[in-house]
């Protein structure tokens, strides 16, 4: 039979994604709790002449179709030619069940006992040999990490053969289940490691608290160090020394002025070219994603990738539970809203993996309002910084007000109740170097072909939009509410057109408004608040609907006519 | 002695004897692995009703307040029946 379409299929967190891009060489994000994968990725390999698609399905623990996730990996079976069961060989039992429910289908299961290297360690011995005999099916032991096994896996792919066990009721499974660990499986005593301890003291509430306020403020310390030296002593001088003088050079052959040299220079303050000033797709264009946004976004995927892969997320998603009940929302949603800080888009389609239509639509809402993301976090510090690091802190912390604030009482407003956690705690794992830098670098690039070609593109937007006195329009329109409710200067307007698109450069454009600080501060926080950008706000779409999207944009605005509005009237500086 | 998950004490090993949620209910907290016949041991328990820690077989669960409060547990203790 010709093998067209191989499924990855097993329990959340077992290394489905880390065999993927074993197999296929594809790049996907791997980290260390459980709901990492919340999009299908299809990827291809090649056996013999054939080149069969992969497709590594999100994390299931049942092929009950009762609930949306499974309901889609269930169809997804009825068209795979091959299923590759991987299995946390460290967790054989509750594994199993989705294998057995694996094996009554029609599809042909190759079953693979993964993180082979931790049962070592975890006093877990395993025959593999003997489960391959219970189950009929092969059965092959690997490590995701270092790439053990696979080869033996994929010789084993032209040969699978569906088994069609006869369909057993849950009881039967789960007997017959018992009777197989019995036989292979051996457990020994051990004693705790010190990763067991730490795994301890950080969740215990007691300790567990001091403990995530620390591990926030290393992480804000280490993220902000990091990325000021990158600005500091790399982008910095480059543009300076490098790009300044070619730039420079462009200018005076552009003529120092007229339409063409303002779209590709921008204006030249007392002769010179101002980055943060001048708004010429060369000058400002390329300095604001790199030397102001992309050290940031090094700095923030590097701490968040380590604190990924050694699986913290989780244990912090425990903590935060009673928290963000009060939000309307359970632990778990505190997940998408850490990586929305990074960028919202994949913020909103983590939020695929909370429960109901009200839980997703208090998050989403939540996130769009209150959870900048790091270009425009770091535009903000860049920015409204240069007045003084206290303004920057007021910012944030207006934001974080704006988020309990609101999620209150959208919880009290929303019919309904907030859902309640269920996730296993996955063992800390030492992040891997190479791991860590991969996954970094797939964030990083992501940010170059996505974000970079929009900072373009919108300071060109801009410039057109001045040249056509499009902006003056839309100024005389608005001014109303800029100047009386939120106290901005007209021009503010234009940043808030650009907000659509790329909030970073958004921010970037209150620089040559000549405001004050207290307006700056307001800009920024209105910018923050107003709206989502487009990228985020298509997503949101697909996942909510247009209708709830609607509603909550609609609360996005109000939101942000109010706080502005509220700023304006309390800040006196 | 039969008491939820919420009641146990930290440490504390038991049998699952019954879960009463509703069906779905029911069937997330099995396919979690917390299903009938199986031992878990309390790990302890989040202030203000918050999530409780089981750990089975070798991995640990958080589990919702509301949702342990429906799993039940046969725990042997001595003094107390
Ligand atoms: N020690 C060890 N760790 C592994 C192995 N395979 C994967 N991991 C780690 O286990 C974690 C989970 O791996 P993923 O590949 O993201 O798991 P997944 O099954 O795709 O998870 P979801 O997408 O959340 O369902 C990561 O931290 C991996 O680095 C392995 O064989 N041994
Ligand atoms: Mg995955």
């Amino acid at each position: 039979m010709e093998i067209n379409k191989i499924l990855l299929i097993g329990n959340p967190n077992v290394g489905k994604s880390a065999i993927f891009s074993r197999l296929t060489g594809a790049k996907v994000v791997i980290s260390n709790y459980p709901g990492t994968t919340v999009e299908f990725m299809q990827g291809y390999i090649k056996i013999n002449d054939t080149r069969p698609a992969i497709i590594d399905i999100p994390g299931t623990y049942t092929l009950d179709p009762t609930s949306k996730a499974e309901e889609v990996a269930v169809r997804m079976l009825k068209d795979g030619d091959l299923a590759i069961n991987i299995i946390d060989a460290t967790n054989l039992e509750r594994n199993l069940y989705l294998t057995l429910e694996l094996l009554e289908k029609d599809i042909p299961v190759i079953v693979v006992l993964n993180m082979w290297d931790e049962t070592k360690h975890k006093g877990i011995e395993i025959d593999a040999g003997k489960l391959e005999k219970a189950l009929g099916v092969p059965v092959i032991p690997t490590c995701g990490l270092t790439g053990e096994g696979i080869k033996d896996l994929v010789k084993h792919l032209p040969k699978a053969k569906a088994k069609k066990i006869k369909c057993l009721t849950d009881e039967e499974r789960w007997r017959h289940i018992g009777r197989i660990i019995e036989d292979v499986q051996k457990l020994h005593h051990r004693h705790h490691t010190f990763l067991e301890r730490l795994e301890d003291i950080s969740i215990k509430p007691a300790t567990g608290i001091p403990f995530a306020v620390a591990v926030i403020f290393c992480a804000f310390w280490v993220i902000r160090f990091v990325a000021e030296n990158l600005i500091t002593y790399v982008a910095e001088p480059f543009f300076e020394k490098l790009w300044t003088p070619i730039a420079m050079k462009a200018s005076a052959l552009l003529g120092s002025g007229g339409f063409l040299h303002d779209v590709i220079i921008g204006k030249l303050v007392d002769g010179k070219i101002d980055y943060t000033q001048s708004f010429g797709v060369f000058t400002t264009g390329l300095f604001v994603p790199f030397a102001m946004v992309l050290p940031y976004i090094i700095s923030f995927y590097l701490v968040l990738g380590i604190l990924e892969d050694f699986g913290y997320l989780p244990r912090f998603a425990v903590l935060a539970d009673n928290f963000m009940h009060r939000l309307g929302l359970h632990g778990y949603a505190i997940i998408p809203m850490i990586l929305g800080l990074g960028c919202n888009v994949p913020g909103a389609l983590a939020m695929r993996l909370l429960e109901g239509r009200r839980e997703k639509f208090i998050a989403a809402t939540l996130m769009a309002v209150a959870v900048p993301c790091i270009a425009q976090i770091a535009m903000i510090v860049g920015l409204v910084g240069q007045r003084g690091g206290g303004y920057v802190a007021l910012v944030f912390s207006t934001l974080g007000i704006v988020l309990i604030v609101k999620g209150v009482i959208l919880n009290k407003v929303l019919k309904g109740k907030s859902p309640e956690i269920l996730m296993e705690i996955p063992p800390y794992r030492i992040p891997q170097l190479q791991g860590v830098i991969k996954k970094l670098w797939m964030r990083i690039s992501s940010f170059l072909k996505e974000a970079v070609p929009y900072v373009l593109l919108g300071i060109l937007f801009v410039n057109i939009l001045y040249a056509l006195n499009v902006i003056d329009f839309f100024s005389k329109i608005f001014s109303p509410i800029l100047r009386n409710v939120w106290g901005l200067p007209e021009g503010a307007i234009a940043a808030l057109i650009i907000g659509f698109l790329r909030k970073d450069v958004a921010i970037g454009m209150l620089g040559p408004l000549n405001m004050t600080t207290k307006q700056l501060v307001i800009g920024s926080t209105v910018l923050a608040i107003y709206f989502p950008c487009i990228a985020t706000f298509a997503v949101l779409v697909r996942e909510l609907g247009i209708k709830d999207m609607l509603k909550s944009a609609a609360i996005m605005l109000s939101v942000a006519i109010i706080v502005g509005g509220l700023l304006n009237l309390i800040l006196r500086f | 002695m039969i008491i939820s998950i919420v009641g146990m004490k930290p440490g504390e090993v038991g049998t699952v004897t019954d879960i009463q949620g509703g069906q779905e209910v029911t069937r997330r907290i099995q396919g979690m692995g917390i299903r009938i016949g199986k031992k878990i041991e309390k790990q302890g328990s989040h202030f203000w009703r918050g999530p409780q820690r089981v750990l089975i077989d070798s991995f640990k669960v958080a589990i919702g307040f509301g949702m342990a409060e429906k799993v039940f547990i046969k725990v042997e203790r001595n003094g107390n029946k």
